[in-house]
């Protein structure tokens, strides 16, 4: 591998410029003549827009402009769209209600921008923005799933009757109910799955400069996609089309998801900053991000799980609300169906299954997709049914999963997934033995002495990643392809730049795949540098999300590579007189095999671009593309088990241990991976313990501010301990599955399955806060 | 934020004077609670007068029986003076509690006390402890000066220049954090004087703010011990409720951080 190849725990080259404060953010661009946008948003979280008088506003200082949502639309700026297309089981197509990027008429969820003002300092634009009224006729406004479904409740879309956003069905429903006719056990259980605001450290923003002389716009964005930005933006929303429109995502502080949609800020910067005719800045603040970054999960679920005689699970049956919010966000449609009930299987061998999801409409913020984006709802389902199901049927946890593990491969299940490889044996095995599974029983006694109700809780996740191949996406729906594409541009010098659709926003892509790089030319990852978020620069790619960037993003640069090593072997063999097939590459240098003729890959590039003696009839030049698109998901899997005590006199919760043992194919960096997972589990313990994205009845956040939305911290989060198992993914060459999202998906469960066994108590939703605790000990 | 004018005064009688000339001022010391409403708009100050630089403010001294904390001492400063944790060990140790590092180096003792949050942990220490709040103008029981919500006995322009604690005979603190503002949910501060008398404090917990507990200082002057609390009742009313926190929650609070706090006080 090399001292920084594949598997090296390599130090990331970006960290140097963010910890020194040298990354370049959104908000650290300035451009000249720049204004300042501050958008009006609705205090209300349903209410129609009467009216709006900027006149007084208008005349404060600094002033340039108010611009209303009936402007915009007057100027045929597009509807926000849903990518996802959807078929209720009726055969009808998922009911999209219209989403202006400026509310016109009516405000649906509180924080709708229904203005904006722009302003030469956000603080001036902000001060006009007091200055504006707006007249607003309070509606009836409806928060909860069940009672927005229900007769005669508020109406938010005249396109969604009933609210309902779709009414959608996957699996064989008569092969399900005869399993369950013949089921010597069933499990039942409800679980909500709450919901989340991503709050990624950089809130949203956007700078939109029009350049009236070229009829050209750039959009600097926090983008985990600037291309599928680009495409959106032109081919939907009526700004420009994709070749008068650059889009940058320059650094970008994290995203986990809420940064993949195309938001109405965006929309409004571009449009406004031709209306103005200068160039438009806006950052959102953290109260913003909570009230307009798209939220996560919220799902309420009922579930059944039919066993046999021999606790071998025969059937299972869901039924899923999904809260979509106000609106359908980009990719909100997938979420709770495609990326959620696919997964239903887990790692078991369940021969039926069937699920239905009804999409639903509520005055709060849209939802979409948030780290692990419908696999964490299903992990959390899957194994709360299980641990449920042991308790109920008086196994041990660990033992009914080995008793239902897939255990040949591939695996077709009956929800369209088809896995490739996997060994969820090896990793429960692993993770057992890392937490000494078998020495609980007195550890819980010895705690129990000291006044402690010690717990222990299984989870065994896998997740379909890559969010890839095209066709397949299509053929369930999506709007786009999600291959991903590469260009490898060798200087004459020969050094490197890798262009990559690919964006990284904490991944570390500026390391890893570099050593990809290094590890095929053996040459340092100091002469790579790795180019991505610019539409100017790069060519069309997908962007990183799904943990797809090096499962298809990495292979697509190793696609090029590959063109670029058969280049320049032919130019060595040339070059050293010998054939093509002799030549190897080692430690930097082009040499034939089994002698000690060689050159060093610098020279091989210097022939390239001087092009003096390159062989008969080759172009000269350096530099190759691919675009790549995998065969099958990726299905990185594993176990993780929690430790933990409770304390019964205020129900809070201390981490004894926390094992995880996952299994992601390949590891490019171990170091980087390790990170990511220790990201995940944070995020996925967040939900479990801490964070709840919480409306009242008339659909006012009640969690605004990190005063009331409990994000987790250091001592909140015990020391992970992890491990990790390997099967290589077939699908792809390096053998890769992705790790960015699987400690989100198989965490919650975990603590919640350790909860429960602590407390003696089944039932327990998240947060699992003191209180809740206390509570469902002390309950009846 | 709105525009404001700041000043740094350099004595408590700059200080005064700056307020008495200035339209609607606020004082500043660490700013945990006035900068934010700032950014928020919720406040919006003509002025903003910074005492936290005052040297007279700042220190912590022992002398005699009695422990006294400068109002602009950060809790940093208390939870690691050596004065403080010799003379009042609980005292220091609800200092350290406070909100996550960052609060702690800024925050300060006058600022935390006149904003009188009904979760903040000083208020508790200085009921129970029966402490004097020494300001420009007059020195006001701890008693006194707490009057509900967000409400003090301060009035306008007042400045709060320290605040002294007698040394107990003993005393405690156990705090339930809130689980994102750290804030208090619940925390009950122990205290025996050294003239046998016991006094029980919690933040967190009521409507009014902070309150005495009668029923825990009842069962503790008869047995100073946690097992003496088993018995005592909290009610629920009255008591805060919020999705971090049930009135029921809070009542049970109260009592398991009093018992907590006296197996603490020893």
């Amino acid at each position: 591998m090399g001292v920084e190849g594949i598997g090296a725990r390599v130090v990331r080259k970006e960290d140097k410029r963010f910890i020194t404060g040298k990354g370049r953010y959104v908000d650290d661009i300035k451009l000249t003549g720049m204004t300042h946008a501050y958008f009006i948003r609705s205090p209300h979280a349903h209410a129609k827009v009467k009216g709006i008088d900027s006149s007084a506003a208008l005349k404060m200082p600094g002033v340039v402009a108010v611009l209303t949502g009936k402007q915009l639309v007057d100027d045929k700026v597009g509807n926000l769209i849903c990518g996802w297309a959807i078929t209720s089981k009726d055969g009808s197509p998922m009911k999209m209600g219209a989403w202006p990027a400026m509310a016109p008429e009516t405000v649906r969820f509180v924080g709708q921008a229904v203005a904006v003002v722009i302003a030469e300092s956000k603080n001036l634009a902000r001060d006009a923005a007091e200055a504006v009224v707006v007249d607003y006729e309070e509606l009836p406004a409806v928060a909860d799933m069940h009672a927005a479904i229900k007769t005669g409740a508020p109406q938010l879309h005249p396109e969604a009757p009933g609210n309902q956003v779709y009414d959608w069905v996957i699996g064989d429903e008569g092969a399900v109910n005869a399993a369950f006719s013949k089921a010597a056990n069933v499990v039942k259980l409800d679980v909500t799955n709450n919901r989340l605001a991503p709050n990624a450290m950089e809130p949203r923003a956007a700078i939109a400069d029009y350049d009236a002389a070229e009829e050209h716009f750039t959009l600097y964005t926090t983008s985990q996609n600037p291309h599928v930005a680009r495409l959106v933006l032109s081919a939907f929303y009526n700004i420009a089309p994709e070749h008068k429109l650059r889009v940058i995502a320059p650094d970008v502080g994290g995203g986990f998801g809420s940064k993949i949609f195309i938001y109405p800020e965006e929309m409004v910067a571009l449009w406004a900053s031709k209306k103005v005719g200068r160039p438009v800045k806006w950052t959102g603040d953290r109260t913003e991000a909570f009230l307009t970054d798209a939220h996560g999960r919220d799902h309420i679920t009922h579930a059944e799980m039919a066993f046999d005689a021999n606790n071998k699970i025969i059937g299972l049956r869901v039924k899923t609300y999904a809260n979509f919010g106000a609106y359908m966000s980009l990719f909100s449609s997938s979420v709770p169906t495609y990326l959620y009930a696919t997964l239903l299987s887990g790692q078991y061998n369940i021969p039926a299954i069937h699920a239905e999801v009804i999409g639903v409409y509520t005055n709060t913020t849209p939802v979409d997709a948030y780290r692990g984006a419908g696999r964490p709802e299903a992990s959390y389902l899957i194994e709360r049914l299980m641990e449920t199901a042991a308790r109920q049927l008086n196994v041990d946890p660990a033992q009914l999963r080995r008793t239902n593990f897939i255990t040949q491969f591939p695996h077709q299940t009956p929800v369209i997934m088809a896995y490739d490889t996997g060994d969820f044996n090896a990793s429960l095995d692993a993770a057992m033995k890392a937490i000494d599974y078998a020495g609980f029983p007195a550890r819980k006694a010895q705690a129990k002495s000291q006044g402690k109700l010690r717990g222990i809780g299984v989870s065994c996740y896998i997740e379909a990643c890559g969010i890839a191949p095209s066709k397949a996406v299509g053929s369930l729906g999506a709007g786009v392809g999600l291959w991903e594409s590469a260009e490898v541009r060798v200087n004459p010098v020969g050094t490197i730049e890798i262009l990559t659709g690919s964006h990284s926003h904490g991944q570390g892509h500026e390391t890893t795949f570099c050593q990809l790089v290094a590890d095929r030319l053996g040459v340092p990852i100091s002469q790579v540098s790795i180019v991505h978020g610019d539409t100017d620069k790069v060519q069309f790619g997908m962007g990183t999300y799904g943990s797809r960037s090096a499962a298809v993003g990495l292979t697509a640069i190793l696609k090029a590579m590959e063109k670029v090593e058969s280049k320049a072997k032919k130019i060595a063999a040339h070059a050293l007189e010998a054939s093509e097939a002799d030549i190897v590459i080692e430690n930097g240098e082009f040499k034939v095999t089994g002698t000690d003729k060689a050159i060093a890959f610098p020279m091989v590039a210097l022939a390239a671009y001087t092009a003096h003696n390159l062989p008969e009839g080759m172009e000269p030049g350096l530099k190759e593309s691919a675009f790549y698109d995998p065969t099958n998901f990726t299905f990185p899997a594993g176990a993780y088990i929690c430790e933990l005590e409770v304390d019964p006199g205020t129900g809070k919760t201390s981490f004894i241990n926390f094992v995880a043992a996952d299994d992601f194919g390949r590891l490019i960096n171990p170091m980087i991976v390790e990170g990511q997972v220790h990201g995940g589990l944070a995020q996925g313990i967040g939900q479990a313990l801490l964070e709840h994205a919480i409306y009242d009845a008339n659909g006012q956040p009640v969690t605004a501010s990190f005063m009331d939305y409990a994000m987790p911290r250091a001592d909140d989060l015990p020391s992970f301990n992890l491990s990790h198992t390997t099967t290589l993914c077939p699908g792809n060459p390096l053998g890769i599955k992705g790790c960015g999202e699987a400690g989100a998906i198989g965490a919650s469960a975990a603590v919640i399955n350790a909860i429960t066994d602590a407390i003696g108590k089944n039932n327990l939703e998240m947060p699992a806060t003191p209180d809740r605790v206390w509570r469902t000990i002390h309950a009846a | 934020m709105y525009q404001t004018t700041y000043h740094r005064a350099s004595s408590v009688d700059e200080a005064a004077s700056l307020f008495a000339k200035s339209s609607e001022a606020k004082f500043l010391a660490g700013g945990q609670t006035l900068l934010p409403v700032m950014k928020q708009r919720l406040a919006g100050p003509s002025d903003v007068i910074d005492v936290a630089k005052i040297k007279d403010m700042i220190g912590v001294e022992a002398s005699g029986d009695t422990l006294t904390i400068k109002a602009a001492t950060p809790h940093y400063d208390v939870a690691t003076s050596d004065a403080a944790k010799k003379a009042i060990p609980a005292l220091a140790y609800l200092a350290s509690l406070i909100g996550d590092p960052a609060v702690r180096y800024r925050g300060t003792i006058g600022g935390s006390i006149a904003n009188n949050d009904p979760a903040a942990d000083y208020p508790a220490a200085l009921l129970a402890l029966d402490a004097t709040v020494k300001t420009n103008k007059r020195s006001i029981a701890a008693a006194d000066f707490f009057k509900g919500l967000f409400t003090t006995a301060l009035e306008d322009g007042e400045i709060i220049t320290a605040v002294s604690f007698p040394v107990p005979a003993k005393a405690g603190y156990s705090k339930m954090p809130h689980p994102a503002s750290r804030f208090a949910l619940a925390g009950v501060f122990v205290a025996q004087t050294k003239s046998g008398e016991v006094r029980v404090a919690a933040t967190g917990a009521s409507q009014n703010g902070v309150m005495r507990v009668p029923a825990i200082e009842a069962a503790l002057k008869t047995n100073w011990s946690p097992a003496a609390i088993d018995s005592v009742s909290i009610p629920a009313s009255g008591l805060l409720a919020d999705i971090h926190g049930s009135a029921e929650y809070r009542a049970n609070l109260v009592k398991v951080m009093a018992q907590r706090a006296v197996a603490a006080a020893g």
